[in-house]
C-alpha cells in the first residue's frame, strides 16, 4: 500500500444472487486524480462503485478506503472521507437547497454537536463553489436538470470529504450542463486535490477529464490507465462492441472516439466500415 | 408551507397547545348533559357529588384526555409511515394495524365470549402489533431489505386478509356482531381513564422517540442510497421507526378502536404549515391530530343529539374528501 492510493479492492466479487457482476477483482484508485469508470450497459461498473461506497455489501473481498477495510470502520467515519453522489438522486418535494446542502453535515453531527459555526462555513463554502449561493432557497425540484445536479454536488461537497464518488454525474443533461458539471468537478480536483471518482457514458468526455480511465469488461477490469495510452480503437472494439476510429481531440489533444455505422454519409467511401 | 421561519413556528407551537388545552376544556363542558364551566371547574377542586360533577370528572375528562392522546398518536404514526413508504396516503389503517387489531378483537369475542374493553384493549394492541410485524418482514424479504414498495404491498395483503377474517366471523355469529360494532367503528366515548393510563407509557415513549429520530428521517427522506452514504444507518432506523409506529398505532387503537383518516390528512395538513423538516413536522402533527379527533369527538356529540355518531365517522366523514385531494394531486404530478 503505497501512499498515492485513495481505494483499493482486494479480491473483490460482487454478485446479484448467484450473478457474479465482478470477480475477484483487485483495483487501485490514484489519490488526487479524477478516475473515470467506462465500459458497456451492464458491465458492473456502477455496481463497483456502489460497493466501493458500501452501499452493496461484496459477495468476499474488501474494499480499502485509504488503507483501512471499509467493512471495518464505522459508517459515519467513512461518511467523512468519502461521499457518493448516486445515479440521478431524488429530493423530497419541497425541500430547498440550502436544506438539501447542510444534510451533507449529517456525518459531523452528534448529540452534543448538533450544528457548528464549521459546519455553517463548509455549507457556505459549498454553495459558493458550485454557485448555488443564489438559489439556496429555491425548492430542489423547482430547479433545471443543471441547477439540481450542482445542488447534489452541494451536498457531496458540505460533507468535505477528500474523495467524491458520482454515478453517472451527466445523465439527462444536455451538452452544456454536462461540460458545466464536469468542469466544476474538474475545478475541484484541480484546486483542491480532492480524488474523484466517476461512472461516465461519453467516453469523449471521459478522455477528457479522466488522469485514470478503467475499462471494465467480463467482470473484470479490460485495461487501466492515462486515457491516451489505453484508449485505442482496439479496447472500444474489445470494450464497447463496436467499430470506431480514434483521433485526436482538435482542442485538447486526448482521444476521440468516432463510431463507424450507419447514417447520412456525405464523404465518398467512409462512414460504414467494411470488415 | 405557512410558517417560514422558525421564531414563527415556535410561536405556532405554543398556540396550538395553547389551543389544545382550550378544546379539551370544551370537550369537557359541551356535551349531551348541561354543563356550564362554573360547574367544570368545581368539579375538580369542589366536588359535591353531583351527576352533573361525575360525568365530569368520570366521563367527559377521559374522553378529552384520551382524543388528544389517540389523535397525537395516529397522526405521528401518519407521518413515520408517510416517511418510510414514501407513499403520500400510507396511514396506520393501510398497513394492517387497524384490521389486524380488530381481527385479534372479533376472535376474542367470538371464540372467548369476553367483552370487556379493558380486555379489548390489550387484545387489539397485541393483533396491531403482530399485524404490523408481519407487514414489516414480508416487506422486508428479498435482497434490498425493507423497501417502500414492498411494505405497502404487504400492508394491503394483510389488511385485506385480516379484513375478510374478521367479516368471516362476524356473519357466524351474529351476537358478536352486536358487540363489537361500536369498537369497530372507534371511538373515545366509554372509555376509563384507566384504559388510557395502560397504554400510556407506550404512547408517551413513542413520541419521545419519533422527536428523538425526527432529524434521521430527514436524512433517509432524500434516499436510501444518499442516507447511506452520509452514514446514516438506515435499517437501524427504519426498525425504530417500525417498533415506533407500532407502539403508537396499537396503542391509540387498544384505546380507542380503529379510528381513520386522522393518520393520512394530518401529516399533509401538517405539511402545509411547517413544511417537511421532521423535527417540525412531528411535534406539530402531534397537536394537530390531537385537536383534530377532539374536534370530531365534540362534533359527533351534536349531530344526532341525544345519540352520538361514533367518532370514527366522523373522521372518514372528514377525512374522505381529502383523501380524494390528495390523491387526485399526486396523480396529476
Amino acid at each position: 500500500m503505497t501512499a498515492g492510493q485513495a481505494i483499493a479492492t482486494r479480491d473483490l466479487t460482487l454478485s446479484y444472487g448467484d450473478t457474479i457482476i465482478i470477480n475477484e477483482l483487485d483495483l487501485e484508485i490514484p489519490k488526487g486524480e479524477i478516475t473515470v469508470f467506462i465500459g458497456g450497459n451492464g458491465c458492473g461498473k456502477s455496481t463497483l462503485l456502489r460497493s466501493i461506497a458500501r452501499l452493496l455489501k461484496p459477495k468476499s473481498g474488501a474494499v480499502l478506503l485509504e488503507g483501512e477495510a471499509i467493512a471495518k470502520l464505522s459508517t459515519k467515519d467513512v461518511a467523512r472521507k468519502m461521499a457518493i453522489l448516486p445515479q440521478s438522486p431524488s429530493a423530497p418535494e419541497g425541500l430547498t437547497v440550502l436544506q438539501l446542502v447542510k444534510q451533507g453535515r449529517y456525518p459531523y453531527q452528534t448529540w452534543l454537536k448538533q450544528w457548528s459555526t464549521e459546519d455553517e462555513l463548509k455549507v457556505r463554502n459549498a454553495l459558493k463553489a458550485t454557485g448555488m449561493e443564489e438559489l439556496k432557497d429555491r425548492t430542489v425540484d423547482s430547479l433545471s436538470g443543471g441547477q439540481r445536479q450542482r445542488a447534489w454536488i452541494a451536498m457531496t461537497l458540505a460533507q468535505d470529504t477528500d474523495t467524491i464518488l458520482l454515478d453517472e454525474p451527466t445523465t439527462y443533461l444536455d451538452m452544456t450542463h454536462q461540460i458545466e458539471i464536469l468542469d466544476l468537478l474538474f475545478e475541484l480536483n484541480e484546486k483542491e486535490k480532492r480524488t474523484i471518482v466517476m461512472v461516465l457514458h461519453d467516453l469523449n468526455l471521459a478522455c477528457r477529464y479522466a488522469h485514470n480511465i478503467v475499462a471494465i469488461k467480463n467482470q473484470k477490469v479490460f485495461a487501466q490507465g492515462k486515457p491516451e495510452h489505453v484508449i485505442n480503437c482496439g479496447l472500444v472494439k474489445n470494450v464497447f462492441g463496436m467499430e470506431c476510429e480514434v483521433t485526436m481531440d482538435p482542442l485538447f489533444g486526448t482521444p476521440l472516439c468516432i463510431p463507424y455505422g450507419k447514417g447520412r454519409c456525405i464523404l465518398k467511401g467512409k462512414g460504414f466500415k467494411d470488415d | 408551507m405557512l410558517l417560514k421561519t422558525n421564531s414563527l413556528r415556535w410561536a405556532g407551537l405554543f398556540a396550538a397547545a395553547l389551543l389544545l388545552l382550550v378544546l379539551m376544556s370544551f370537550s369537557i363542558v359541551y356535551g349531551y348533559t348541561d354543563t356550564t364551566w362554573k360547574m367544570a371547574i368545581d368539579a375538580f377542586t369542589n366536588f359535591d357529588g353531583t351527576n352533573e360533577h361525575i360525568i365530569i370528572q368520570s366521563v367527559r375528562l377521559p374522553r378529552a384526555l384520551i382524543a388528544a392522546a389517540v389523535g397525537a398518536s395516529l397522526a405521528i404514526a401518519g407521518v413515520l409511515l408517510q416517511s418510510l413508504t414514501k407513499n403520500p396516503l400510507a396511514a396506520p389503517e393501510i398497513f394492517g394495524i387497524n384490521a389486524g387489531a380488530g381481527f385479534a378483537v372479533v376472535i376474542t369475542v367470538t371464540l372467548f365470549s369476553i367483552s370487556n374493553l379493558q380486555v379489548f384493549t390489550w387484545v387489539s394492541f397485541l393483533g396491531a402489533a403482530v399485524s404490523f410485524i408481519f407487514v414489516y418482514i414480508i416487506g422486508s424479504i428479498g435482497r434490498e431489505g425493507l423497501t417502500p414498495m414492498k411494505l405497502t404491498l404487504a400492508g394491503a395483503a394483510m389488511s385485506a386478509m385480516f379484513a375478510s377474517m374478521t367479516q368471516g366471523f362476524l356473519v357466524i355469529n351474529e351476537t358478536a356482531l352486536e358487540q363489537v360494532l361500536f369498537w369497530l367503528a372507534g371511538s373515545v366515548s366509554g372509555r376509563k381513564l384507566e384504559t388510557l393510563a395502560s397504554v400510556f407509557p407506550y404512547l408517551l415513549a413513542g413520541w419521545i422517540f419519533s422527536l428523538i429520530i425526527a432529524g434521521k428521517l430527514n436524512v433517509l427522506s432524500m434516499g436510501e442510497d444518499v442516507a447511506k452514504g452520509l452514514g446514516l444507518k438506515t435499517g437501524l432506523l427504519k426498525l425504530g421507526a417500525g417498533i415506533v409506529i407500532v407502539l403508537l398505532s396499537g396503542g391509540a387503537v387498544a384505546v380507542a378502536g380503529p379510528i381513520g383518516f386522522l393518520g393520512i390528512v394530518i401529516p399533509h395538513l401538517t405539511r402545509a404549515v411547517v413544511g417537511i423538516d421532521h423535527r417540525w413536522v412531528i411535534p406539530y402533527a402531534g397537536l394537530l391530530g390531537g385537536m383534530l379527533l377532539l374536534i370530531a369527538d365534540i362534533a359527533s356529540r351534536y349531530i344526532i343529539m341525544p345519540q352520538e355518531v361514533p367518532v370514527g365517522v366522523m373522521t372518514a366523514v372528514i377525512g374522505t374528501p381529502f383523501f380524494v385531494y390528495i390523491a387526485r394531486r399526486g396523480f396529476n404530478k
